[in-house]
């Protein structure tokens, strides 16, 4: 079973003082405010953080519940939206495989990839043994989760209080977090490259597609990064 | 719970989980040595950056009601903040929040 000695040690990760907590939590207190916008009540508002628990596929949901879109393409635009959570499952998985562990741990586990948690993972892996991580990743992915449904259930209440600006105070706080995180991450050529391009691609693809801009500026500017690095570093 | 809402919210939950699902199928096979880790690896992170340069340039929901000159601002600022307390992630966070409608009140 899971070991709790690593499953606490995760799990207070998010305690530290640098910890996404404040970010993450402001997020989700946008989230419930926004679903009880769109007419969600309490419990759909909880549901769907506990079951989606990714921002920008919520975010679609809502927007897509508002113009009466099909479950079909509400399927297709959530799971284009969200198609970042592969990369980086494949990016993070690798780390925490190990045979002593049950499959199950990973299959279950997976619904805790978000930015969030990744990062959190990705800055601390090393601390732990391979055998381990994958307990110290389930403690942080249920202490990521747990910030981000009290912050719905406090969205939810307090929607009827909030103002434009606060609104705005609550949706910029986000990207600003998870820029210094990624603009702190960059210590390789590789990863320095990769964030650059992401970052300059990403915007310069939306003109062309705005489906597609975020993969297309991930898997071009990635490769380019990558190719680059690889050169560099043989 | 109405049927329509709830199934919204599983064919979202189902949507969103199958990437993962799927990334996890593809790490049984993948070493973390392996240059097609590292190559992931960029692709996580670029995406990533693309998503959040995204929001912050084309934002949807709140932030459409600030201008791009006081996003620019705040961001900037707080990249300075961020560098300036030896890289701590909470100072400019926190600073972004308060000051940009602050900010867009005069830009």
């Amino acid at each position: 079973m899971i070991k709790k000695e690593f499953f606490l040690k995760g799990y207070k990760s998010i305690l530290k003082p640098d910890s996404p907590a404040i970010a993450l939590a402001c997020c989700f207190v946008a989230i419930g405010a926004l679903l009880k916008n769109v007419g969600f009540n309490i419990q759909e508002s909880v549901l769907s953080t506990l079951l989606i628990y990714a921002l920008p596929g919520s975010l679609v949901m809502a927007e897509s519940i508002l113009i009466g879109a099909s479950l079909i393409s509400i399927f297709f635009a959530v799971w284009f939206v969200n198609a970042r959570l592969y990369p980086m499952a494949v990016s993070l998985f690798p780390l925490m495989m190990d045979d002593s562990q049950p499959k199950w741990k990973y299959y279950l586990s997976c619904h805790f990839i978000a930015v969030s948690a990744w990062l959190i993972m990705k800055s601390n892996y090393e601390t732990i043994e391979k055998k381990d991580r994958v307990d110290f990743w389930i403690g942080i992915g249920s202490a990521t989760l747990s910030v981000s449904v009290l912050a719905t259930i406090l969205g939810f209440y307090i929607a009827d209080y909030l103002n434009k600006d606060m609104l705005m105070g609550l949706a910029i706080l986000n990207p600003i977090y998870f820029t210094c995180m990624m603009v702190g991450a960059m210590k390789t050529l590789q990863i320095t490259l990769s964030v650059t391009l992401g970052a300059i691609m990403g915007p310069i693809f939306y003109f062309f597609s705005p489906e597609w801009s975020i993969i297309l500026g991930g898997v071009v500017g990635g490769s380019i990064a990558y190719l680059f690095g690889e050169k560099n570093v043989n | 719970m109405s049927i329509s809402v709830l199934l919204s919210i599983i064919v979202t939950s189902l949507a969103t989980y199958l990437s993962r699902f799927l990334g996890v199928l593809s790490s049984l096979r993948i070493k973390e040595s392996s240059k097609i880790f590292r190559w992931f690896n960029c692709l996580a992170y670029a995406t990533l950056a693309a998503l959040i340069a995204r929001t912050i340039i084309f934002p949807v929901g709140a932030l459409t009601d600030a201008s791009y000159l006081s996003r620019l601002i705040v961001i900037l600022l707080s990249l300075g903040i961020f560098f300036i307390t030896k890289k701590n992630f909470v100072y400019p966070t926190i600073f972004s929040a308060i000051s940009i409608g602050i900010v867009n009140n005069f830009f």
